[in-house]
């Protein structure tokens, strides 16, 4: 780079303007491990651990029919933990995520049922209450300023009085709404309020489970998977044609936007990742994306008479979601300020931002994203029963951002993380009921790996303090 | 040396419930030269500070910016104005890099979008308008950054947003020698670009090393503003514990204790 033709001045920092090599830029990495800077490290190392040595037990394991069907079953919660990296990122705690994606599936299925009667499947009193709640989220909302919170909200209580017809994209589009409506009530308790968001969610948590079970009564279940929309989303491929468009669209976008973003920094002389290293990475992902397209559209059935191939809609929903969450953390200015009051909210605060604002809609993030989830995991299992969001949903979301990098203690953490600590559980959970390992077994194994992951984050955070 | 007058404070009064901080403060600012604020602790020089920012509102006492009456009712207003506050603990967020730090709350771009590109060139050449070199890259996280690094970012930020006046407070309490240096001299060229410096500080030895000019504050009153060239460092500090030093400061301190 001696043909610079810089001012002098901006030449002192001439370190930005001379690309790295790429072993300067190894080295750099390296040094920002010792540093503490883990990262989703960890997570893909044990990743890789798991399915090897479940490789080794199981001759079931890494089946193309139990790939694919790990894949679904672990989405759901994996999708939960995507919104609470948000909570997480302001070292805050959404412990009321898990029923509150039930909430949202207890209406959604319930309006299915009822065929978009939602007052007769309430009844009037808790119809009332149910939109009395709506009302206030929404102007909570406008309240806190969060303008989506408050659409989604309204739209919701709109479509609950009108008492639309049933219709599947209806009916996730009210799960999404009350999920909103959940998140704004919460934020606006923790960021208004000033309540400590354990003891918030804490209460919600218990306050959603009774919801759940007065929507769908004691020993009640909604059944979801008559209806062809709402069952294909968890047990849906897309044709083969589709996946390989799937596949391009992957892959092409990855390197338009990578590439794309790497090569316009060269030009401008900007601060550059090593061209061999960002050339590495998208070829990977490229290499890996036709790898899986090719391994799921082959036919993976166990029954010689049945065909099934194609990639799962959750892989493309997952994918989706990914990249707009990445996309908002990282090239937004909202992202910005979300880790700005996770790394120093009195810094935030000086800086002109509203920081209760951030903080009330990262809970409006997390439930939303919740919804999604709870969309997701219902129709895996085709029905929502009242231990909807119960049971360990919560620990595995939570578990999945932590382990995949997230810090607990905030200001560090991506999409990303969730969706690989996401996949490291559900290998775990589906690993060792191949091994015919009983639920207990299951509960105390990622019970003990989120206290790993916890203690691996606690200590690099001491180790970045101290260096 | 005498710039002019760029902010300038008649009869500033406050009061915390019972407790009277300032007693009618007259200070002044002017562009193109660095003012030492100095005073034992519990003077008022962090409340005078915190009035001019606008986070604690006057009971009394009237503010001209550039020679215009103005309000400072808040943050916001005294960012509008072009006054740029450095505080002690800093302000910046450690998990973010230099560029977003210095463009915080304030980033460009499209919309809701950020324009990468413009902020890390517009940050990189305030860095090396002010002479710093020794940061390697304006794409390191602040957390990897030594405390005269952290300072150095933080005073940039103030010149970035072309502020016309800078109030730091106490820049190199936490510092090294050698780093000390580094932030006098950056509060030097400060001064030097034209802007009103103010700097708070406990140290006579940096003060006396860049200041024009001295403000004493004596338990609330201001007890004297003087030229630094005028005076010697023992006066100073006469007139900082005792509040008169021969014929400058207050005519009957003893009246000051309330």
């Amino acid at each position: 780079m001696s043909t610079r033709t810089e001012s002098p001045a901006a030449a002192d920092f001439g370190i930005d303007t001379t690309s790295r090599s790429t072993g300067e830029a190894v080295r750099d990495y390296l040094a920002r491990l010792r540093a503490g800077d883990l990262g989703s490290l960890p997570a893909v190392l044990g990743l890789v651990a798991l399915v090897v040595v479940f490789r080794v037990l199981s001759d079931g394991f890494l089946t193309l029919d139990n790939t694919a069907n790990l894949l679904a079953q672990g989405a759901g919660k994996m999708i939960i933990a995507m919104g609470l990296v948000f909570v997480l990122l302001l070292g805050e705690i959404d412990l009321s995520a898990g029923t509150a994606s039930g909430v949202c599936a207890a209406v959604m299925a319930m309006h299915y049922v009822r065929a978009g009667n939602l007052l007769g499947g309430m009844g009037t009193t808790v119809f009332l209450v149910f939109a009395c709640g709506l009302a206030v989220a929404a102007l909570l909302a406008v309240f806190l300023r969060i303008w989506a919170g408050a659409a989604l909200s309204l739209l919701t209580l709109v479509l609950a009085v009108v008492g639309a017809p049933a219709n599947p994209w209806l009916e996730m589009l009210l799960a999404l709404g009350v999920g909103a409506a959940i998140g704004v009530i919460t934020g606006f308790l923790v960021s208004t309020i000033g309540m400590p968001s354990f003891v918030v969610t804490l209460a919600l948590f218990i306050t959603w489970q009774g919801v759940i079970l007065r929507f769908i009564g004691e020993g009640g279940v909604f059944g979801i998977g008559t209806d062809p929309v709402l069952f294909a989303v968890a047990n849906g491929n897309m044709s083969v044609l589709g996946s390989w468009l799937l596949c391009a669209v992957v892959i092409c976008g990855y390197a338009l936007v990578v590439l794309g973003e790497h090569l316009s920094r060269l030009r401008r002389e900007l601060v550059t990742t090593p061209t061999p290293l960002v050339v590495t990475k998208t070829v990977c992902v490229a290499v890996a994306s036709i790898a899986a397209t090719y391994a799921l559209t082959r036919n993976r059935s166990t029954n010689e008479y049945a065909d099934i191939r194609g990639v799962p809609y959750v892989v493309p929903i997952v994918l989706v979601l990914l990249a707009v969450g990445t996309y908002a953390l990282n090239r937004t200015r909202y992202g910005r300020h979300v880790y700005a009051v996770g790394g120093n909210a009195e810094a935030a605060r000086r800086a002109g931002i509203n920081v209760s604002r951030i903080r009330a809609s990262v809970f409006v993030v997390g439930s939303s994203t919740a919804a999604l989830g709870a969309i997701v995991y219902s129709s895996k299992v085709g029905s929502v029963d009242p231990q909807a969001g119960g049971l360990n949903t919560l620990l595995f979301a939570v578990g999945a951002a932590v382990i995949g990098g997230t810090s607990l203690f905030g200001g560090r953490g991506k999409v990303l993380h969730a969706v690989v600590g996401g996949l490291a559980l559900a290998v775990v959970e589906n690993g060792l009921g191949l091994l015919k390992q009983p639920a207990a077994m299951v509960n105390i194994v990622t019970g003990l790996v989120l206290l790993l992951a916890a203690t691996v984050d606690a200590l690099s955070r001491r180790r970045a303090a101290r260096g | 040396m005498s710039g002019e007058p760029i902010l300038e404070l008649t009869g500033v009064r406050k009061g915390f419930g019972p407790v009277r901080v300032l007693h009618d403060v007259d200070f002044t600012v002017r562009a193109g030269e660095v003012t030492a604020l100095v005073g034992d602790n519990g003077a008022g020089k962090s409340t005078l500070v915190k009035c001019v920012a606008g986070i604690h509102p006057m009971d009394a006492g009237t503010v001209r910016f550039a020679g215009e009456p103005v309000r400072v009712a808040g943050p916001r207003d005294a960012a509008r104005l072009g006054i740029e506050i450095v505080y002690q603990d800093l302000a910046l967020a450690d998990n973010l890099d230099i560029v977003a730090n210095m463009f915080l709350g304030r980033e460009r771009g499209p919309g809701g979008l950020l324009d990468e590109a413009a902020m890390e060139r517009a940050a990189r050449e305030t860095l090396a308008s002010l002479g710093v070199r020794t940061v390697r890259s304006v794409r390191t996280p602040v957390s990897a950054l030594s405390g005269g690094q952290r300072q150095t970012v933080a005073i940039a930020k103030a010149v970035l947003w072309d502020s016309r006046v800078v109030l730091l407070d106490e820049p190199t309490a936490a510092l090294g020698v050698a780093q000390t240096w580094q932030v006098l001299d950056l509060v030097r060229r400060l001064a030097d670009q034209g802007l009103g410096v103010v700097l708070i500080s406990h140290n006579m030895a940096d003060v006396f090393a860049v200041a024009d000019r001295i403000a004493v504050l004596y338990l609330g009153r201001m007890a004297a503003e003087v030229a630094t060239r005028e005076v010697t460092q023992t006066q100073v500090v006469e007139l900082i514990t005792a509040g008169r030093s021969g014929e400058l400061g207050l005519a009957r301190p003893e009246t000051a204790v309330v």
